[in-house]
């Protein structure tokens, strides 16, 4: 019969805050303002661009969508901030429902919703952006952009 | 005991202010910029929903686009545009003065709110007139 005490005065060693051997809280902080910072710039370009210029918002229509997203520069900024933007505000949630949830199960509802919305909405979007037609056949020629042939 | 009477003055000070005694935080800027920095960032997390899910009608058709974008263009929903940019304009300052706050020097985050609503209100007064034009002289 033996007892292990524990060698006195042994130094405090925190919980391990890892999980699978990645610090995923320390990643998610650094995400979180590494993203804030990209954007912010592509957030005050695409307002820039579609609430200044010209007529600002009333300009907004198909014709005028459908010319920026076939242009692959306005592509790959609208994918980049679709991307950033709803990962950066789904850990926003999640820090909140981690912040004001006292039941493990409601926190846990809470944030699979947000996943889920998350993920449907950045797959819905990417797909939109690469796979729309800015000139659907058999729609009014004055809906749509001006480099359509039945405009 | 001269060294509790000391302390003891000093944390239950008479105050005729509303904001409570006793720390550097609390009613300060420190707690208005995380609240708001909350309130906005739910608020933009909600449009950004919305958002996505309005422009995906490009992919279904340009009258459902156009309908649907339509309902945007009315002086309320432009009234509301601005709250949305003055949300956007105030989360990515405060964002950047929390960067700083983190990464550079933690003891001018009192200066850098008063900075970051200074910039907040020439951001807007560069944006809102403009924007209301465009919406009010449709």
């Amino acid at each position: 019969m033996s007892t292990t005490i524990e060698a006195p005065r042994s130094p405090y060693s925190r919980p391990p805050r890892t999980r699978g051997g990645v610090s995923w809280e320390k990643w998610g902080w650094i995400y979180m303002r590494a993203s804030g910072v990209v954007l912010i710039v592509l957030i005050f370009g695409h307002l820039f661009v579609n609430l200044m210029i010209g007529d600002g918002v009333d300009a907004l229509d198909f014709a005028f969508v459908g010319g920026k997203l076939s242009n692959p520069f306005w592509q790959v900024w609208d994918v980049l901030m679709l991307w950033l933007a709803l990962i950066h505000g789904g850990n926003g949630m999640r820090t909140i429902v981690n912040d004001y949830t006292t039941r493990p199960m409601t926190a846990r509802i809470l944030k699979a919703a947000i996943l889920a919305a998350v993920v449907v909405l950045i797959v819905l979007g990417t797909l939109v952006v690469f796979t729309f037609d800015p000139c659907p056949a058999g729609s009014p020629a004055d809906l749509l952009p001006s480099f359509c042939p039945a405009s | 005991m001269p060294n509790e009477s000391a302390g003891t003055l000093t944390y239950q000070q008479k105050t005729s202010s509303r904001i409570p005694a006793g720390t550097l935080y609390r009613g300060h800027s420190g707690m208005w910029s995380w609240v708001l920095h909350r309130i906005t960032g739910v608020a933009i997390f909600f449009f950004l929903l919305v958002h996505v899910l309005d422009t995906s009608l490009v992919r279904l058709s340009p009258e459902a686009y156009n309908d649907v974008i339509g309902t945007y263009q009315t002086p309320i929903m432009g009234l509301g545009e601005v709250a949305l940019v003055g949300a956007i304009v105030f989360h990515a300052f405060n964002g950047i003065r929390i960067i700083l706050m983190d990464f550079w020097n933690a003891n001018y985050s009192k200066l850098m709110f008063w900075i970051v609503v200074a910039l907040w209100v020439i951001t807007m007064l560069g944006f809102a007139p403009r924007h209301l034009m465009n919406v009010f002289s449709h």
